[in-house]
């Protein structure tokens, strides 16, 4: 029993273990509270909504790795979702056509100048990500005039973020799983994904080792910058309207779902599969406190408490003396 | 005071100098612009406004300087406004004890951030993102909607000016500056939060009580940051439990203390730094209006602006002769 324990330890996948427990708890205690709970038609909806969460997670869990954070993550789902509804109202059925790759470039030019920022300019990523997210904000409400815009998604965007077409399993679903079947393999099969460790655990040593990792670092806030952006792209197509600020509600759930996935924050550490059970937790957190009808003020405070309590039991660093 | 000396307390200054220029350049141009230029009521709006900031970016400087982070300040700020709008009211006498209990309040999150941070070994980062919404929550229970009051002699007093013109506020931050920070600066607590802030294990070595450290860095953040809530009842007379002026705060604050030249990496700055870095954002924040910008580009325009500001911090990338410095 012991020797298991210690293996779990020392496989370093005892947070995602411990988070899974979490959430199937979590589930029992809803099915305690009601019987849909545990219906396959709940079920799927708490997937398809995840799939939002967990494609900007994603984003979010490289640039983790690598020792930074993304805090343009807020305007840059709104850059998403603006810009290719804007595209289909620009360019009639061309723009409709690329509506969806034009969102996703835009988000992925900001990131890229994220990546400039960090990477070459050697600004922290938490004060220039944050520099970023205003001038998105910025540029956003100087294209919308200031107003809503009144650009609806495609009918495409539309069908991929609630069309259900393979046997049932939403659409949006699907795509957080061919996005996250490539980073696995970006994570795990290229240098790519080694290099993003490497950089994470020590910049120098990885520099010193002849990675490029400015280059490595640039790649990460493309990428990140790009996942934000088609979260708001499949946000837009789910309400069928962007508008100013819908990625204000993804940027602390996301960075809490690949922390509670058992991803360092310091970087470096952490595993893919770790976020996506993170970002199921928090979904079902969010969706179990919003079902009980609990007041908006105790949704917040158990949201911070169940996220401290979490970390608490596996999160914990080590001791000084170590 | 010999040549070296004054020389080593320049550069040792040299950041927070700089902000302090950049303030008085924009502040400058600032009145030059307005209307009606140098005047008490201009004079005082322009400082309440900064002063907010100045303390919140205070607040942030103590954790930054031990290379942590507090994404609770502005959240702590929001909580002690709306604690105020419900006990700051009454006689005198009941006004000043409710003070003294929304200040105690502020400390204490403070002191649990520190405790989960220092006794639980969980990161500064995502302790103070959950603990901030524990407070918001706890904010958004004492108010609901935006309402309140709050002592009329009180808030006169501090958000009006004093004979001779000099803003109130400004007294105020003095205060705060001269009773906590120089203290603290000077004390052992705040060189050992330099020391951590510059190499924990170096500092454990050299037998520095690090939790305690990290406790009181941490319970004085709170502290500030409840001042700063405080006055803000001042000035707006009410409480609201708004998550948008907890996270423009938090994040303002950050910007504040990289423009007052601390490095977010730890070990190095200073409060006063960040005042000035506060009062500078402020101002650019206000520079639209007396240059009467169309109102649609005010967004764009300030976010260019604190873009380049941090950016200036690469500038140093200038100076590095081995490239292998520029990694850490």
């Amino acid at each position: 029993m012991t020797a298991l324990a210690l293996r779990l330890k020392r496989s370093g996948q005892l947070p995602v273990l411990a988070a899974a427990a979490c959430t199937f708890a979590l589930l029992m205690v809803g099915s305690l509270y009601s019987k849909n709970f545990l219906s396959a038609d709940y079920l799927l909806l708490q997937l398809q909504i995840a799939s939002f969460l967990g494609v900007v997670a994603t984003g979010a869990m490289l640039v983790i790795l690598l020792g930074g954070i993304d805090l343009s993550v807020p305007w840059l789902v709104t850059v998403g979702g603006v810009m290719s509804a804007a595209a289909a109202g620009w360019w009639g059925d061309t723009g409709a056509l690329i509506a969806i790759p034009f969102g996703i470039l835009c988000g992925a030019a900001f990131g890229l100048v994220n990546g400039i920022g960090v990477a070459y300019l050697r600004v922290p990523s938490m004060i220039f990500t944050l520099g970023i997210n205003a001038v998105a904000q910025g540029l956003i409400v100087v294209q919308t005039g200031g107003f809503a815009p009144q650009d609806r998604s495609t009918p495409t965007m539309h069908l991929i973020a609630t069309g259900r077409s393979l046997l049932g399993i939403p659409n949006a679903l699907l795509v957080w799983a061919v996005i996250g079947g490539l980073t696995l393999f970006l994570l795990h099969r290229t240098t790519l994904g080694r290099a993003i460790y490497a950089v994470g655990n020590r910049e120098r040593a990885a520099y010193l080792s002849g990675v490029d990792t400015r280059r490595v670092t640039l790649l990460c806030f493309v990428i990140a910058g790009a996942c934000s952006a088609a979260a708001g792209v499949l946000l837009t197509g789910y309400s069928t309207k962007a508008y100013q600020a819908m990625g204000d509600a993804y940027l602390l759930p996301a960075i809490a779902a690949v922390v509670l996935g058992g991803t360092n924050i310091l970087g470096g550490r952490g595993s893919y599969l770790g976020t996506v059970v993170g970002v199921l937790l928090i979904t079902l957190l969010q969706s179990i406190l919003s079902v009980m009808q609990i007041p908006e003020m105790g949704r917040q405070v158990i949201y911070g408490v169940v996220i401290i309590a979490m970390l608490l039991v596996y999160g914990r660093g080590r001791r000084h003396s170590d | 005071m010999t040549k070296t000396d004054l020389h080593y307390r320049l550069r040792e200054h040299r950041a927070a100098l700089a902000a302090a220029l950049l303030f008085a350049a924009i502040f400058a141009l600032y009145i030059a612009n307005h209307q009606m230029g140098w005047t008490v009521p201009v004079l005082t709006t322009a400082t309440n406004k900064g002063v907010l900031l100045a303390i919140v970016a205070m607040a942030q400087t103590l954790p930054v300087l031990a290379a942590g982070i507090d994404l609770s300040v502005g959240m702590v700020f929001v909580l002690a406004n709306c604690l105020a709008s419900h006990l700051v009211v009454g006689s005198a006498l009941q006004a000043t004890l409710g003070a003294g209990v929304v200040l105690a309040i502020g400390a204490l999150c403070g002191l649990l951030n520190g405790v989960i941070i220092v006794y639980g070994r969980l990161q500064p980062i995502i302790t103070t993102l959950a603990t901030g919404t524990i407070y918001y929550g706890l904010s958004l229970g004492l108010r609901p909607v935006p309402g309140g009051e709050i002592h009329a002699g009180l808030a006169d007093a501090l958000t009006g000016a004093l004979p001779g013109g000099v803003p109130a506020m400004l007294v105020v931050l003095l205060a705060v500056v001269l009773i906590v920070w120089v203290p603290y600066r000077r004390s052992v607590v705040g060189r050992a939060t330099l020391a951590i802030g510059s190499s924990l294990p170096a500092a454990y070595m050299s037998g520095v009580n690090i939790g305690r450290t990290i406790l009181v860095t941490y319970t004085l953040a709170g502290l500030l940051a409840a001042i700063g809530g405080l006055l803000l009842t001042c000035v707006t007379y009410s409480g609201e439990a708004s998550a948008a002026i907890g996270g423009v705060y938090t994040l303002n604050s950050i910007a504040a203390v990289v423009i007052g030249g601390t490095s977010l990496a730890g070990g190095a700055g200073s409060a006063i730094g960040s005042i000035f870095g506060a009062f500078a954002l402020r101002t650019i924040g206000d520079l639209l209006f007396v240059f009467d910008l169309e109102p649609l580009w005010q967004p764009l325009f300030q976010g260019v602006i604190l873009l380049t500001a941090v950016s200036l911090g690469a500038l140093r990338l200038l100076k590095v002769s081995n490239r292998l410095d520029l990694f850490k």
